[in-house]
């Protein structure tokens, strides 16, 4: 069981570092306005619901930014010494780290995905609140959270700053890229449904769902287990190394 | 200064993660250069139930691969002549680029050069040889117009008359055809297609495409054999292809084109910058290492030993872009220097045909992965200075330079905006890479993700120095003006 105290010290922590809040609104903003953009471009017979929460790919890499400084700030300053003093029990450390980025990010994602699916009402005629809908904007803030934790696990392997969002940034972006020159339906479709971020991003598609290599709960299911995997992995090399 | 760039040098190759780092880049772009034909296979089958792939086009002069498929009524020319032949307007309804008109060609086998002077669907009165070269002729509302082509020597004249009498020459082209050539009455029409892009696919729709219009008023000049013969050079799909005549009238249906084959995603045919699609990966390497390079000097107080080395702070910041922009220029050229020969023989392995460039094209775009990898780098050490953090850094310039070539590239945004990311954004410098030839008098879609930049490469180029000048100039400010 965490003791609610590590929790209260991983809170007063993020809470206390002034970039915290900047990197909550920046996500916030950042999905907001390329989701507003994206909804002003999009082409006729596109998803209204996938164009209003384009910005979730921006507004992701500023979550990034935040679960990895939990883990690498504390390594760049030595905090982590007085931070494992203080919490002996490391994976206790680490599962309180989670808990708070994902309260964190679940509540800046809450806020980002409501200003663009606002925007999207407002911009797009065809966009209602269905049910798939709000499938795609529940899964969105599910989305931002996995990654989140995602990124902090693979912070605690990394520690440095620049190559943990490298890592992950590069993890993302990968499939998006490669798929683009992959000519076999298959293995198209295999990669699509294996890497965290297209399966991930699965969860909002609303229009020929059917058609999606993998399915929507599905798919956010695929990112999870990206996200347990890069818990897990951190939180071997936390108890074997030293700090 | 020179010692300066020996101390940063030293203190660059004396960290062996940032070695590590960034001779990451080079198995990186390599890797998922692979894994592009590495995972693609051909599913589609011919007529016969034999694979599409290694079922390559035909090429035209240069080994350009082309499409050459149309209706051709024609005889044999010896030596010099002339073909006259009044055209009836394509219908309204044609193919924009659905074509009708007089031609001199080596011989009937696709790929083979030519000359032909031809009216289209929608663009007018046009010379055109050998698939690339096009000259539009003056315009023309009029239901029927003559069309000439003669040849003297080498020297091809294309000519186009309202009435019969007067004549304007539209271009003189000098082509070496042989002495006998077949020569005549064509047809062409072009595949329509119909482009659907939306958030994260593109849906594509079309068929084959016939063009019907009258030849007459037929008069040739010169040596030539006796009768007229029809021939569907490139082999015809549609068995309502062919020609009727009567009374010297010539009715002639086509379909096919006459065109050099443009690249487009998911194609057989493969690019150079194709196979650099694993750049990205290894410019992250890059950036990451570049950013490190600086934000540690911050993190560990070394500044201030450098600074207290070398008191004048913009020179720091100099040897700094030195030393980190030429490693990475290194490694960018090595990257793709590998990467390009390496993934090639595996695309031609597995059946697909590459676009020939020519071997200036070809360092071009190696030589441009360096000064991409370079001047990202130096972006990134300047942005480092200013932001003091590696996080922040990073993600900065990870997310201007590779996450709009990412919506662009992969179909994530509509052609519009990603246009514009394309040209506003550092990724704009991806177009160092491009080799793919955009043709006027080609119809199709020439989007960024076919591989077509809305800039230049040497504008796209342009539009990252001028970030990493800023970034530069306010970085050289703060440092100057701040404590370290």
């Amino acid at each position: 069981m965490i003791g609610v105290s590590a929790l209260h010290a991983e809170w007063t922590k993020v809470r206390t570092v002034p970039g915290t809040i900047w990197l909550l609104l920046g996500t916030v903003a950042l999905t907001v306005l390329l989701g507003a953009l994206a909804t002003n471009a999009m082409a006729p017979g596109g998803d209204p619901a996938e164009s209003a929460l384009t910005g979730v790919a921006l507004g992701q890499a500023i979550v990034v930014i935040l679960a990895v400084a939990m883990v690498s700030g504390e390594y760049a300053t030595g905090m982590i010494h007085t931070s494992l003093i203080a919490v002996p029990k490391r994976l206790d450390m680490l599962a309180a780290k989670g808990i708070v980025v994902s309260a964190l990010v679940l509540v800046a994602g809450t806020v980002a995905v409501l200003g663009s699916i606002v925007v999207g009402l407002l911009a797009l005629p065809d966009l209602t609140l269905t049910g798939p809908v709000l499938r795609a904007s529940v899964g969105s803030v599910l989305y931002l959270a996995l990654i989140g934790l995602l990124s902090l696990g693979l912070a605690v392997v990394v520690r440095d700053a620049a190559a943990a969002i490298g890592v992950v940034l590069g993890l993302l972006y990968l499939t998006p890229i490669v798929t683009t020159l992959v000519s076999d339906p298959d293995w198209h479709d295999r990669l699509r449904r294996l890497s965290p971020m297209t399966a991930g991003l699965a969860v909002q598609s609303t229009v020929d769902v059917v058609a999606q290599p993998v399915g929507p709960w599905e798919g956010l299911g695929v990112l999870a287990g990206w996200a347990a995997a890069a818990l897990l992995a951190g939180a071997a090399v936390l108890r074997l190394r030293d700090a | 200064m020179r010692s300066l760039i020996h101390a940063e040098w030293t203190k660059f190759r004396t960290v062996r993660g940032w070695i590590v780092g960034m001779l990451l880049a080079i198995p990186l772009t390599v890797l998922i250069g692979l894994l592009g034909p590495a995972t693609s296979n051909f599913s589609c089958a011919g007529p016969n139930g034999e694979s599409c792939a290694g079922r390559n086009p035909p090429t035209g002069p240069g080994d350009i691969p082309v499409i050459d498929a149309f209706t051709f009524v024609h005889r044999t020319l010896t030596g010099d002549g002339s073909i006259t032949a009044r055209v009836a307007a394509l219908p309204d309804n044609a193919e924009p680029w659905a074509k009708a008109g007089v031609i001199l060609k080596q011989g009937t086998e696709p790929g083979s050069s030519y000359a032909a002077v031809l009216l289209t669907g929608h663009h007018g009165v046009r010379m055109q040889h050998n698939y690339t070269e096009d000259v539009a002729g003056p315009s023309s509302n009029q239901d029927s117009q003559w069309l000439r082509l003669s040849r003297k020597g080498d020297s091809l004249t294309g000519e186009v008359s309202l009435d019969g009498e007067r004549w304007v020459t539209i271009s003189t082209v000098q082509l070496g055809l042989g002495e006998r050539v077949q020569a005549g009455m064509f047809v062409s029409s072009p595949q329509h297609v119909e482009i659907n892009r939306s958030f994260g696919g593109v849906d594509a729709t079309g068929g084959l495409t016939l063009a019907t219009t009258t030849f007459d008023e037929v008069r040739t000049d010169g040596d030539w054999s006796a009768d007229w013969q029809g021939a569907d050079v490139g082999g015809s799909p549609d068995d309502a292809t062919g020609f009727t005549e009567s009374g010297g009238e010539f009715t002639i249906t086509g379909t096919g084109d006459i065109v050099p084959i443009t690249p487009s995603l998911g194609s057989l045919g493969k690019t150079v910058e194709s196979t650099l699609i694993g750049v990205f990966a290894g410019l992250i390497a890059v950036l990451v290492v570049a950013t490190m390079f600086v934000t540690s000097e911050f993190r560990r107080g070394l500044v201030r030993t450098s600074l207290a080395a070398n008191p004048r702070r913009g020179q720091l910041l100099a040897a700094k872009a030195v030393v980190i922009g030429s490693v990475s220029f290194v490694v960018g050229v090595v990257a793709a220097a590998i990467t390009i020969p390496v993934v090639e023989n595996l695309e031609v392995a597995k059946g697909f045909f590459l676009f020939p460039t020519s071997t200036l094209t070809e360092l071009r775009v190696i030589g441009g992965t360096g000064l991409l990898f370079a001047v990202s780098a130096v972006l990134a050490v300047a942005v480092g200075t200013l932001l003091r953090r590696g996080g922040g850094t990073v993600t900065v310039v990870i997310v201007g330079i590779v996450l709009p070539y990412l919506l662009a590239i992969a179909s994530m945004l509509p052609p519009g905006p990603a246009d514009w990311l394309t040209t506003v954004t550092p990724a704009a410098a991806f177009a160092l890479q491009q080799t793919a030839v955009e043709y006027p008098q080609v119809a199709s879609d020439y989007v960024t993700a076919d591989g077509f930049f809305p800039l230049s490469p040497a504008g796209g180029f342009a539009v990252l120095c001028v970030y990493a000048a800023v970034a530069v100039g306010f970085a050289f400010a703060a440092l100057r003006r701040r404590d370290a």
